[in-house]
């Protein structure tokens, strides 16, 4: 469980989050989404740490993250999996390498077992035929799985995904949004996710956080995300005339 | 001059950065072997390429401009050897490692920093210093060595010039390399070679784990890298030169 306790970061005095309150619960697919510039990757990357926030809290299992230190906050990094935009994958690694990477650096695992543990985790996320391949030699979509395996090889607790689906195809994207359910329903990892994918929000979101201009401007899941008359989420989120159209088809059939 | 000194305490931060938390022994070997390969092996070619051309022509402008012939034959061997240990092996051979080195350290450690690996390593509880800077630093231990070959193909292209030329008997060019010959002159060469091996190894390693923006960023964190690891190299050549032969 994660709880963000009014959190504010900035930026050569520009503030980019403005006070943000939330929280996510194991097991759940937690969706951050908003307009590109509202603060989604900031707001992420202060939540693992990677920027130092300005003011407020991030609370670990009832520990709050600034209290931790160095050595406790490496532990609990350890305990995390990452899915970046890019994917970030070592260049110089092959897929086989890059997902056995957090297990080489951290476990003193006979390298036959991490072999075998890389491979369950490559399975698990349907990658054929890839193992010996470097980065530049696979797809974007390839990419994103393997970068997946790569955060769930060590069985973390906490799952952080950076617009997963950016890039890719609907088929592709649907794929990838399935599979991070089905593990976050599987091992009961705290997923967080930042998209502004509408298919995920409608597919996967059990949790919506609605990022506007630094600020939370609402919450909820997606089927709340249906009824909510808010007009900066329906604004945002019914932007197409698809969506839309979606939107009344879900009212006039939920009547 | 604020921005500078940020600059050379945000250096120093990292290298004590750099020696915190170590990587596990077994992935710092793998890095060291593959730093030794890119950094040192990869460099031997062009450095043997320069050193024997540029000790060639070290010789040839000497023997050219003292034809006098009160000048003893002996001085075109004892002014490049001079020349050579001195010099240009360490001091301009490092300069063009810094272009070459320099820019490869950069880039590699900027490019990760664009495509967010280094962000995936931190993520990951590595220290990302250590893992990226420190396997550097080792390989650019053996960089003496470097020298060493630099030393012995100048002079060889300073003898080869002289001889094929005739600028130069072999006699008088061997009696003017084994003149006065001083090994704390060597001794000395040596010292600022590593000194100029470490600011090869993190001056780069700074620019590129620091750099803001995309890949155009990439490229002029190479360039700036270049430029101040020259100018490092260059002062701390004044300094050390000061401090050891006055």
């Amino acid at each position: 469980m994660i709880e963000v306790k009014n959190i504010r970061k900035s930026f050569d005095g520009t503030e980019v989050l403005k006070g943000i309150d939330a929280h996510f619960e194991k097991g759940k697919t937690n969706l951050i989404i908003g307009q590109s510039g509202s603060g989604k990757t900031v707001f992420l990357k202060c939540i693992l740490g990677l920027h130092q926030v300005t003011q407020g809290e991030i609370i670990y299992n009832d520990v709050p993250f600034s209290n931790m230190d160095e050595n406790e906050q490496r532990l609990l990094r350890q305990d995390m999996g990452m899915v970046f935009q890019g994917s970030a994958l070592f260049d110089s690694m092959t897929v086989e390498e890059n997902v056995m990477f957090p297990m080489q650096m951290f476990t003193d695992t006979q390298q036959e077992e991490m072999r075998e543990r890389a491979n369950i985790a490559i399975n698990r996320v349907n990658l054929i035929d890839a193992n010996h391949k470097l980065p530049a030699e696979i797809s974007g979509g390839m990419k994103k799985r393997v970068a997946i395996a790569r955060a769930i090889v060590m069985n973390p607790n906490y799952l952080f995904c950076d617009e997963p689906n950016s890039g890719l195809d609907p088929k592709t994207a649907i794929l990838i949004d399935n599979l991070i359910q089905e593990i976050t329903q599987e091992y009961q990892i705290t997923t967080i996710i930042n998209t502004h994918d509408m298919n995920s929000v409608m597919e996967i979101g059990e949790k919506i956080i609605f990022l506007n201009e630094g600020f939370k401007k609402w919450e909820g899941t997606n089927k709340d995300i249906f009824r909510t008359d808010n007009e900066a989420v329906t604004n945002f989120v019914y932007s197409s005339e698809l969506f839309k159209k979606v939107r009344k088809v879900y009212l006039e059939e939920s009547e | 001059m604020i921005k500078l000194l940020e600059h050379i305490g945000r250096y120093f931060l990292m290298l004590q950065k750099t020696f915190g938390k170590f990587t596990k022994g077994a992935v710092l070997r793998k890095l060291i072997v593959r730093e030794i390969d890119d950094l040192i092996i990869g460099s031997l070619g062009i450095v043997a390429f320069i050193s024997f051309f540029v000790g060639g022509v070290v010789a040839i402008q000497t023997a050219i401009n003292s034809d006098n012939p009160l000048l003893p034959k002996y001085l075109v061997g004892f002014a490049t050897r001079q020349s050579i240990i001195l010099e240009f092996a360490p001091s301009f051979i490092s300069v063009i490692m810094a272009g070459k080195v320099g820019s490869f350290i950069t880039s590699s450690i900027g490019t990760m920093r664009v495509t967010e690996q280094i962000d995936a390593l931190k993520v990951m509880g590595v220290n990302t210093y250590n893992y990226l800077i420190f396997p550097k630093i080792v390989a650019m231990t053996l960089y003496p060595f470097i020298i060493v070959i630099s030393m012995f193909l100048g002079i060889f292209g300073g003898y080869v010039a002289c001889i094929t030329g005739g600028f130069s008997a072999h006699a008088d060019f061997i009696e003017g390399l084994q003149l006065e010959f001083n090994p704390f002159h060597v001794t000395y060469a040596f010292i600022k070679t590593f000194l100029f091996a470490m600011l090869l190894a993190t001056i780069p390693s700074y620019h590129g784990y620091y750099m803001k923006g995309g890949a155009l960023g990439v490229g002029k964190a190479s360039t700036t890298s270049f430029v101040w690891t020259s100018v490092a190299i260059i002062v701390m050549n004044s300094f050390v030169t000061n401090l050891l032969l006055t």
